[in-house]
């Protein structure tokens, strides 16, 4: 192993009644690929900010190229070759590629009109894009890139700052299997030309896949480091969590009951040309699998009414329904858990128990005026029955955590009478704990007569948790697997769209 | 009452005290009824203006509108000698149906509001103004409408009635504001429209409602202000209007980004800014100055409003670091 450059020795950082992070000490050698993993709330963006020089610890000592600094600054941080690839990336859309790249210090001329070069700038975006092998130019507009190209771009910028250590946050969160290869190729080519990596994710499979040694943080505290040999699944979420993670799935009470939510040749805007037939029962959860873009959440707004349909009908407990709206949905028992929940699923800057009562106003109402005294009622027993954590209904709901927003998105649901549920990205942004505890609410209400649709992108979950499983490729169902047929390759070969063997 | 109500209040004491301090004229009661009119007048379109700028959106028209209501209003009762009853409920009627207008190419035609009702200012105006010949529209010689009258320039032991009807209408759409549903849906709609479709909320309808509610208020408005000035000229009649309401929002802490807004604070906003045309009056500043008078105070008192929300964030912060570090301290003493 290289000599490290770059040593974080004892760093905590406290804030008002909260230990944030704890005698963490991490090294980083040139050409190092070190996987980051821990719940949400672990620590893990906390430290990233410590070496991004936006956090200053207030503990510990970070160890530059043999020099002690008790804090970094930003300005710092980039010129020791840290950069970051973030989550939700910094790209400025209207603008090109490579005027993305060199933003803020885009090479001039014209003298004193200090106007940009442009072909100088591309001149030099050229060559960082070939490193990269990536398949866009340096004209190419940003609007007009995919994610992961987006992401491949901000590889690039981090290497025309030199970067030494690239820090990637939740890196292949939104791209597709061949996408995530690509990845993964590029971080082993960083590595081979001597750039080490900091690898943040959820998804173990690709962390075992990349990385060179595991990190794990709890609480605040560096709890494991796995050597290249001792990464296991196991092994890597028993530190997570601190406890074995028992198997996913509970099974049902009972035999499923008659199809509740029938899907007759639907066809969606995004795949006019494809059509969709699925039924859901009473008391199952089936999942719905498949690649990104690969229609799911379309079809889920469909019958949601979000999008009018392209064709095709909807039957409900056996009678052909119009949908033509949200209301109409609601109306009639089927409701949705968006996937993006700050935007579609709540008003973050409500309250609780005014998002909850949201879709059900009228019912806590007599001649047109809210009684807040009945939706207070209301909001509090839903917030005793999923175990909300919140001190009062009346709390914003910007205030709450992750797996806290996603119960008061159910708490609206839950407060009529759901026949139809559809879960989109259901645990998306959610941690462990929260994450079997909504786990354990979908198997209680399948049990209660509900039918559940789950979207999921991932795999753990979507093999974990459902009775059944259709995947979907392109528009279509591509197959449907009974609880037997689960596996991953059988669930991939179906989402690729090859015919299963 | 929001908190935002009342910095507003106890500014507009302040300002009020001030006045009356250098000049005792400002309590008499011929100037606190003529104070109260002007409060009528100009309050009663801008209770519409908040409910549109609750939704996110703006509407620039309300002046022009006055103008083109207006000469239509004079014409009606002179020329065609209509019953006035039903040439107010004419008005209000048209002011909803070009509410109306206004919502369908909002949310119908995705056209953006400050366009949409850009041109209604321009169109609005300028129809009136072709209308009368670019002349000056009045009431025959020797016409009058004592029960009309009564109603719109009455006055009761110096209570002006127009003024009596704002409370009226602000109390009425305080309740559909703040306590009814469509008052909550109007809310969440302007915070997140997308999350709001999603919770089964007819987003289009609440938003053309809003707008509908403020032309038709605007509606009413008009025939109030023909009332007051018995003549129009549409080239000037009601010019700036749309800015006074929008004004009067704004300050009452109606949110431009949408979603926040309350008809206790669009009263005071109103009645803020006609103190301070008063004031202007009152205290021998040149009149030319009212306008930057306005204008200064609305900012002195917008940036004081940040200020205060910031120390107080400052305060609690502060607070929030204080409280462990004195926990901290009594730990060893502890067990």
């Amino acid at each position: 192993m290289a000599e490290p450059f770059l040593e974080l020795i004892g760093i905590g950082k406290s804030y008002p009644g909260v230990q944030a992070l704890a005698d963490v000490s991490l090294s980083i050698g040139s050409g190092e690929v070190v996987g980051l993993i821990g719940e949400n709330g672990a620590g893990k963006s906390t430290l990233m900010k410590v070496l991004g020089g936006v956090v200053a610890p207030s503990m510990g000592v970070i160890r530059l190229d043999g020099h002690d600094h008790a804090s970094l600054t930003v300005k710092g941080s980039m010129a020791a070759g840290i950069a970051f690839v973030h989550q939700e990336l910094n790209l400025f859309e209207n603008l090109d590629v490579a005027a993305n790249v060199f933003i803020g210090r885009e090479p001039r001329m014209g003298g004193p009109l200090k106007l940009i070069d442009r072909r100088k700038l591309r001149d030099a975006v050229r060559p960082l894009l070939e490193r990269l092998g990536c398949d866009f130019k340096p004209e190419t507009s940003v609007a007009d890139l995919s994610i992961a190209q987006r992401q491949q771009l901000e590889i690039a910028k981090a290497l025309s700052f030199g970067a030494r250590v690239v820090i990637m946050d939740e890196p292949t969160s939104s791209l597709t299997i061949s996408e995530t290869n690509r990845l993964l190729e590029i971080i082993a080519d960083l590595k081979t030309s001597g750039v080490a990596v900091i690898f943040i994710s959820h998804r173990l499979n690709e962390v075992e896949q990349c990385v060179d040694r595991v990190v794990v943080l709890r609480d605040g505290r560096l709890v494991g480091k796995l050597d290249r040999s001792s990464i296991r699944h196991e092994s890597m979420i028993r530190l997570m969590i601190g406890r074995d993670l028992k198997d996913l799935y509970t099974p049902p009470a009972g035999p499923p009951g008659d199809t509740v939510l029938d899907l007759q040749e639907l066809r969606t805007p995004a795949y006019p040309e494809r059509a969709v037939n699925l039924s859901v029962r009473r008391g199952e959860i089936l999942g719905l699998a498949g690649l990104i873009g690969a229609g799911r959440t379309e079809l889920a707004r469909a019958v949601f009414g979000i999008d009018r349909p392209a064709g095709g009908g909807i039957a409900l407990g056996g009678e052909r329904i119009v949908i033509s709206g949200p209301r109409d949905a609601i109306d009639r028992g089927i409701y949705l858990i968006p996937e993006d929940r700050k935007r579609s699923g709540l008003i973050v800057e409500d309250s609780l128990v005014d998002n909850v009562s949201l879709p059900d106003l009228h019912s806590y109402a007599s001649l047109g005026l809210v009684n807040t005294g009945r939706e207070k009622r209301n909001a509090e027993t839903q917030v005793k029955s999923l175990r909300i954590k919140v001190r009062e209904v009346e709390a914003l709901v910007a205030s709450l955590s992750g797996g806290n927003q996603q119960k008061v998105v159910l708490a609206k649901w839950l407060s009529m009478q759901p026949k139809v549920l559809i879960f989109d990205e259901p645990t998306r942004g959610v941690d462990v704990g929260a994450k079997t505890e909504i786990y354990e609410l979908m198997r209680a209400l399948a049990d209660k007569g509900v039918a559940i649709l789950m979207i999921s992108s991932d795999l753990e979950e979507v093999i974990g948790v459902s009775d059944r499983m259709a995947v979907m490729h392109e528009g279509a169902i591509a197959g449907i697997l009974e609880r037997g047929e689960f596996s991953e390759e059988n669930v991939m070969h179906l989402a690729v769209g090859q015919a299963r063997n | 009452m929001l908190k935002k109500d009342l910095s507003l209040l106890i500014l507009i004491l302040v300002i009020g005290t001030v006045t009356a301090f250098l000049n005792p004229r400002f309590i008499s009661p011929i100037n606190l009824s003529n104070t109260a009119n002007l409060i009528g007048l100009f309050g009663l379109y801008a209770i519409g203006a908040g409910f549109v700028i609750i939704t996110g959106g703006i509407d620039l028209s309300v002046g022009s509108l006055f103008a083109l209501l207006g000469v239509v209003f004079v014409d009606l009762l002179s020329r065609f000698e209509m019953n006035w009853g039903l040439a107010v409920a004419l008005m209000v009627l048209a002011g909803m149906a070009i509410g109306g207008i206004h919502a369908f190419l909002i949310v119908k035609m995705r056209l953006q509001p400050f366009i949409v009702t850009l041109c209604g200012l321009l169109l609005y105006r300028g129809i009136a103004r072709w209308y009368t010949d670019d002349g000056t529209a009045g009431f025959e010689f020797g016409q009058s409408f004592p029960t009309l009258e009564w109603l719109t320039t009455g006055r009761t032991y110096g209570v002006p009635h127009n003024f009596v009807v704002f409370i009226l209408i602000a109390i009425v759409m305080g309740i559909v504001l703040h306590s009814s549903v469509f008052g909550r849906y109007l809310c969440a709609v302007g915070k997140n429209e997308e999350a709001a479709r999603y919770s089964g909320i007819h987003t289009g309808w609440v938003i053309a409602t809003a707008y509908i509610i403020a032309s038709g208020l605007a509606g009413l408005s008009s025939v109030y202000f023909v009332m007051y000035t018995r003549s129009i000229s549409p080239a000037s009649h009601g010019n700036f209007y749309e800015l006074y309401g929008i004004a009067a929002a704004v300050l009452g802490g109606c949110s431009l980004r949408g979603g926040e807004g309350s008809v206790f604070g669009i009263v005071l906003g109103a009645v803020l800014l006609q103190i301070l045309q008063n004031l202007v009056n009152l205290l021998g500043i040149p009149s030319s100055l009212n306008f930057a008078v306005m204008g200064a105070v609305i900012l002195l008192g917008v940036l004081a409003d940040q200020q205060f929300v910031n120390y107080r964030l400052w305060l609690r912060d502060r607070r929030a670091k204080v409280a462990p570090a004195l926990r901290d301290r009594s730990a060893p003493a502890g067990p």
